[in-house]
């Protein structure tokens, strides 16, 4: 504890950077998903191939990829933008198949008489399909996010892992009081981004949790 | 006016869903397109607002050839009930009848002002507005389809079974009030169903068609019981064709007989006397097997159906004195009155007439 009350300005810069390089990632990770989502839903074989691409891409370690990618990019390899695009990839990986079963689980009908209606489908995709697919994107997401939290640790190891750096120079200083908080706030970190994320998807989707109709004539 | 010149569906997998179709559709009327699975009527329908693109032919709209103009647009003119309603389950109820309105730029309160107009001519409670379409019975989520369909007030309604997935019960009262609906509105209306039951209910025309895409037959429905044009069509129509019939045969010179009737506490002669309430609405029958008894409204023997004279129906008036326990039929008036008794025999004879008039 007391070390703790010691360093609180080293734990609020850490947990700012850590949250910085865990949701980052999160949102263009989304962003990017969503579109990728949409065309693997398109086709079977669009299907299958991106499936199994996202797949792949996160059965790599991430040190691996924390190595691997400065080449690739030309960046540095003490650079924090390769944390950024590794966790990216990541929720990328996990994102697209989670979108592209949400929008599946929308049912044909509604999408049917969306274009009926006369929707384009552009506007149809945004009005309707996305809106409908929230649910299961919103579990997919949290997921994503929680797995982020956990694995901007990794990033220590090249200098940028937020609260991971207390891990390394806790074991580095054999201070243990500061690897336990360090744990703790990623453990804490994590239920509250969750948390944060639940509740957003009940604003986003108050028709999902209405009640059956009653039992009654037309 | 919608009419289709020529038109043939050829699926990629070389099936012939809709074979070389000339048919056209009268303004201001339902024409319903009705036959068995795989006979090309749902298709039919899609072509007219570009779900489905023709192979050949051409689909005019007003004048316009549908695939001279862009789908989406043609698609907010034309209203479309889906089957199972098909509502956006994630927009309320007066949010879901709002959407076209919406797709085509009006504003937010219009819209909302008009889809709550139509709650209540659809026979919806305002209450139900906010609601979650999950919230609503399977009846109540067809009304909002129809009045989804009817909110920019398109002159052409295209309706894709729309009754098939609720009970009968609740469908008859559909196919009612869509009559009644229509009487006040006179959309152009082209209704798909693959029952001739409700085909004849509420077909100003039907076209009947058969398996492979051809049309059958395309007549009046009255004409379609009379006269089947084949004998797929004379099967398609099924059992007692004569009875149904006789719906479309009216006779204003049914002769009424006079019919003994008798008010509560009253005594009544021997046989059959037909009871009313102070009225002169029919309550039931009294049986007095020596004359002389007095009425007991309490103890009646249920009458059977009512012939209304102003419908001048033979099957109404049929099926009346079929179904009255006493051989005598209960004709009333708009109010309810009985005014006097059809005997089985007349319908014959105006069955007979109507023929010598249509022969003539």
């Amino acid at each position: 504890m007391t070390w703790v009350l010691g360093n609180l300005e080293l734990i609020r810069e850490l947990t700012l950077e850590h949250l910085w390089f865990a949701l980052v990632p999160v949102v263009i990770g989304l962003v990017l998903a969503i579109p990728l989502g949409w065309l693997a839903n398109r086709t079977r074989l669009g299907r299958t191939f991106t499936i199994n691409v996202s797949g792949l891409l996160y059965t790599v370690p991430s040190l691996a990829l924390f190595v691997l990618l400065p080449p690739l990019l030309g960046t540095r390899i003490l650079d924090p933008i390769n944390v950024i695009v590794a966790l990216t990839i990541y929720t990328v990986a996990l994102l697209v198949r989670t979108v592209a079963d949400g929008l599946s689980a929308v049912s044909p009908v509604v999408v049917n008489a969306a274009t009926a209606m006369g929707y384009t489908p552009l506007r149809r995709f945004l009005a309707v399909e996305l809106p409908l697919s929230v649910p299961v994107v919103l579990a997919g997401l949290r997921v994503a996010a929680v797995s982020s939290i956990s694995l901007v640790t990794v990033g220590a190891v090249i200098g940028f892992g937020g609260l991971g750096r207390m891990f390394t120079d806790g074991f580095q200083r054999d201070i243990p009081q500061e690897i336990i908080t360090g744990i703790v706030l990623v453990l804490l970190i994590a239920l509250v981004v969750d948390g944060l994320l639940l509740l957003l998807g009940r604003a986003l989707t108050p028709w999902d949790r209405v009640g059956r109709p009653a039992k009654g004539r037309a | 006016m919608i009419e289709f010149r020529g038109v043939t569906k050829r699926f990629p997998d070389g099936t012939v869903a809709v074979d070389d179709l000339d048919l056209q559709v009268e303004d201001g009327g339902i024409t319903v397109f009705v036959g068995p699975s795989g006979c090309g009527k749902t298709t039919s329908l899609r072509m007219v607002n570009r779900m489905i693109d023709a192979t050949e032919g051409t689909i005019l709209v007003n004048g316009r050839d549908v695939m001279q103009t862009d789908a989406a647009e043609l698609r907010r003119g034309i209203g479309y009930v889906i089957q199972q309603a098909g509502l956006f389950p994630h927009r309320t109820i007066v949010d879901n009848i709002a959407t076209v309105p919406l797709l085509l730029g009006w504003n937010r309160k219009k819209a909302r002002e008009r889809a709550l107009e139509l709650m209540q001519t659809v026979g919806l409670t305002p209450e139900m507005a906010e609601r979650y379409p999950t919230q609503l019975s399977g009846g109540q989520q067809q009304r909002v389809g129809v009045a989804r369909a009817l909110a920019a007030d398109p002159p052409v309604l295209l309706m894709d079974e729309p009754f098939s997935a609720v009970d009968p019960v609740v469908r008859e009262s559909l196919q009612d009030e869509l009559l009644k609906l229509q009487s006040e509105l006179g959309k152009t209306i082209v209704f798909v169903t693959h029952d001739i039951d409700e085909a004849v209910k509420l077909g100003d025309r039907v076209a009947v068609f058969r398996v492979g895409g051809r049309l059958a037959q395309y007549d009046e429905p009255g004409v379609l019981l009379a006269r089947p044009a084949d004998d797929f069509v004379d099967n398609f129509v099924g059992r007692d064709r004569g009875y149904r019939g006789l719906s479309f045969l009216s006779s204003k010179t049914m002769p009424l007989h006079p019919l003994r009737t008798a008010r509560s506490g009253e005594r009544t002669e021997q046989g059959w006397t037909l009871i009313l309430d102070d009225d002169g609405r029919p309550l039931g029958w009294h049986h007095d097997r020596r004359g002389g008894a007095a009425v007991d409204v309490e103890h009646l023997v249920p009458g059977g159906s009512l012939y209304e004279v102003a419908s001048g129906s033979l099957r109404s008036a049929l099926d009346a004195a079929l179904s009255s326990p006493s051989g005598q039929g209960v004709a009333i008036d708009d109010d309810g009155r009985a005014v006097g008794a059809v005997a089985a025999d007349d319908v014959l004879d105006a069955l007979a007439a109507a023929r010598r008039d249509e022969a003539a």
